[in-house]
């Protein structure tokens, strides 16, 4: 059961609510394997108001409602009319008077999905928010530790990339923690926030400490814009100094899995021979991604709390 | 047209006594205990009466911004707030960059009747950093100082000029402290509630170099300056610092920034986003020693009305400002006089005597023969904070529900009541 109507981060889950969430996705996932899924959302309507491009996410979302059985509507919003045209909170209405029952939004501000669920009677998920959280992406990846290893307590997980910039650091970082695994961060200092120490992070002096008996290697999307903004000064010193190699792997566990939340900027992140190999998880976090936001939107319909 | 201020504790710079005020054709011309005048009386038995207070820092809006608030809403307001004088600061539509502006301002004021209103002009043309404001006329006209607030004059000779120019005038320039470069885009304080909250944070040292850069100015040039509302305990270190050794620098600061700190951005409440913004524990700390040591001369509300529809969208989208002129007092005389940080003659003083001594208007005292600009405030009176209740247009402040003392009961300016009795 989770204690909220909405998902907006895993900041405020109890360490139960995401192992709930957890071991529903891997029922869930179990089922959309074998193609055996309950349409349990037969008559719910989800709305995907992404702000910001994705294919990944949003398309995740938009079949997570359709193998459920919910209607899915799909609503794109070019990134200028936020400031010209109606603003969210009349657009939240106003789906809402549709009567309809989840949201999954992205936007490039943070916030913005806690904004809409104040203003609205449907359960909101968070699809991303600025710099702020990515819940679902933390849970999949969650969900792919959970299935290679058995457990999350006592992992250790090490994270590499724009730690600064990106949401799906810090959402990672409340949930792994909340489960009891250690998680290791590693990135030039531009791209580290600040007092992230005191979030429960390690930030490593190297590659290698980083690494050092991780079971978990995650790399972050560079942003290639960011390199004009002067965090970084080239994609090629970003790879040689921050990139994850193949030959810094053998500081990590043996049987430690790689995963990215895409889309990978091969070569810089990773390099193309550790996606595809043998420990990348990359392809399998993609499926896990459609079966915990299937597992979220069938906990959210479930909420029997006060709306608005 | 004579008034008699009867029954009241008589409070300025130097200390509190009981003591009635006569007033006649807006001039003090006595205090003494046991006045007795058959005339208009306001009895201001158990009250406490103050020099009328002076807030050198706010937004009036007018001309251009009028749905935010006007000349009318806002002096109505400060008068509600007990001040009898303010300064309100020239980013408006058009700039406050000329003496038509400053004209229309003062012979808005002057209509609506409640405070003095005097105006400040921009230190650049439309405040874009580049090239002089009319200076000499802004002043003919009734400007009382410059600033081009809402940014600071990112040209560091072009700040020079302004300030050597403006002196010429016997002008100051108050600045707003902040490189825009530094900032990029943040809209809280750099810390651990901005990567809580995934808002793109402000470092301290954006304010700080525009602080050390006025004092450097200053100090080179022998040219007093005075520092605007600031937020960083590093930036009060910085003023105490040149103070101790001459530089003729002053500085504010406001109610938010000494009893605040940045943990309340975290439900992105937009009422808490403010510029330069709210920043952690050490700095509110640091700002009230600044007012206890006077590193920090003034208080000021930077009083900035905004509509709600400013305020009702995303964190990053809502317009800058805590609407604050009637809420000021009371959140002074709580946080700092209650709760034994200043006297009252000592907040009187930041409130009242220090601006009026920087900017160099008349007031800011009460003495037989001086301006009868006066304050009458119930030190007892409890009430809770309702911004639905504020006469200004702007209902944007995160002190909705805060619990103060301090009532101001009556603000009387050049003699004539403008509010309450």
């Amino acid at each position: 059961m989770l204690s909220e109507k909405d998902l907006l981060g895993l900041k405020n889950l109890k360490a139960a609510e995401i192992e709930e969430i957890l071991s529903r996705a891997e029922e869930m996932k179990r089922a959309l394997v074998a193609k055996k899924i309950k349409k349990t959302l037969d008559g719910k309507t989800l709305v995907v108001l992404f702000y910001e491009n994705s294919t990944r996410t949003r398309t995740s979302f938009e079949l997570a409602g359709k193998y459920l059985g919910a209607n899915v509507v799909n609503i794109s919003v070019a990134t200028s009319s936020v400031q010209k045209g109606e603003t969210l909170i009349d657009t939240g209405k106003t789906l809402d008077a549709m009567k309809v029952d989840f949201f999954a939004i992205r936007h490039q501000m943070a916030g913005a999905p806690a904004l809409l669920a104040k203003n609205v009677k449907a359960s909101v998920i968070n699809g991303g928010d600025g710099m702020h959280e990515h819940p679902t992406q933390a849970l999949l990846d969650m969900l792919t530790l959970k299935e290679k290893f058995g457990r999350i307590a006592g992992l250790k997980v090490a994270i590499l990339g724009d730690i600064k910039h990106s949401r799906v650091a810090l959402s990672n970082l409340f949930g792994l923690k909340k489960l009891g695994a250690e998680v290791v961060m590693y990135a030039p200092a531009t791209m580290i926030p600040a007092e992230l120490e005191k979030f429960g992070a390690k930030i490593a002096k190297s590659r290698e400490e980083a690494l050092d008996g991780a079971d978990g290697v995650m790399g972050l999307r560079i942003q290639l814009e960011r390199q004009n903004g002067g965090l970084f000064p080239s994609l090629g010193e970003y790879s040689r100094f921050y990139g994850i190699k193949r030959e810094l792997l053998k500081y990590a566990k043996p049987n430690a899995v790689i995963m990215h939340p895409g889309p990978v900027n091969r070569g810089v992140e990773l390099p193309p021979e550790l996606i595809d190999g043998a420990q990348s998880a990359i392809e399998e976090q993609v499926t896990s991604g459609v079966a915990v936001r299937m597992a979220v939107l069938q906990m959210l319909s479930e909420y029997k709390g006060v709306r608005k | 047209m004579k008034l008699l201020i009867k029954g009241g504790t008589v409070v300025d710079c130097d200390g509190e006594k009981k003591a009635d005020i006569l007033v006649e054709d807006g001039k003090i011309v006595k205090i003494a205990a046991g006045i007795n005048e058959d005339c208009k009386t306001l009895d201001a038995s158990g009250k406490h009466v103050l020099p009328g207070l002076i807030d050198m820092h706010v937004h009036l809006r007018e001309p251009g911004f009028e749905g935010k608030e006007d000349i009318q809403s806002g002096a109505s307001a400060a008068v509600a707030g007990g001040f009898t004088q303010i300064c309100c600061m020239p980013n408006t539509n058009p700039v406050c960059d000329n003496a038509v502006v400053v004209t229309y301002i003062k012979t808005r004021a002057a209509a609506v009747g409640k405070c003095k209103v005097h105006p400040i002009g921009a230190i650049t043309r439309g405040e874009q950093g580049e090239a002089l404001s009319d200076i000499g006329k802004m002043k003919e006209a009734g400007a009382v100082a410059l600033s081009d607030d809402g940014k600071s004059v990112a040209n560091s000779h072009i700040m020079r000029l302004a300030m050597e120019y403006a002196n010429g005038f016997g002008l100051k320039c108050l600045c707003h402290c902040e490189d825009k470069d530094l900032v990029d885009g943040g809209v809280v304080n750099e810390g651990y509630n901005s990567t809580l909250t995934g808002l793109k944070g402000s470092i301290r040292a954006a304010e700080d170099i525009m602080i050390a850069r006025e004092i450097a100015l200053s100090e080179s040039l022998n040219i007093p300056v005075h520092i605007c509302h600031v937020s960083t305990y590093s930036g009060v270190e910085l003023i105490r610092s040149a103070k101790s050794r001459g530089v003729k620098v002053t500085a504010e600061s406001c109610p938010h920034y000494f009893i605040l700190t940045d943990d309340i951005i975290t439900g992105y409440d937009t009422n808490t986003k403010v510029n330069p913004p709210i920043r952690e524990d050490i700095d509110r700390r640091a700002i009230i020693e600044g007012l206890k040591d006077g590193s920090i001369d003034v208080i000021v509300t930077d009083h900035a009305p905004h509509a709600l529809k400013d305020k009702q969208v995303e964190y990053n989208l809502a317009a800058s400002g805590i609407s604050g002129i009637e809420t000021s007092f009371a959140l002074s005389y709580t946080y700092l006089v209650k709760a034994g940080v200043l006297t009252l003659p000592q907040l009187v003083r930041k409130m009242s005597a220090r601006p009026a001594e920087i900017l160099g208007l008349d007031g800011g005292d009460l003495r037989e023969g001086g301006v009868a600009d006066i304050t009458v405030v119930d030190l007892g009176a409890k009430y809770t904070i309702d911004p639905s209740e504020f006469i200004s247009k702007g209902k944007n402040t995160p002190f909705g529900g805060t619990e103060v003392y301090g009532k101001v009961c009556a603000t009387v300016v050049d003699g004539d009541i403008k509010f309450g009795a």
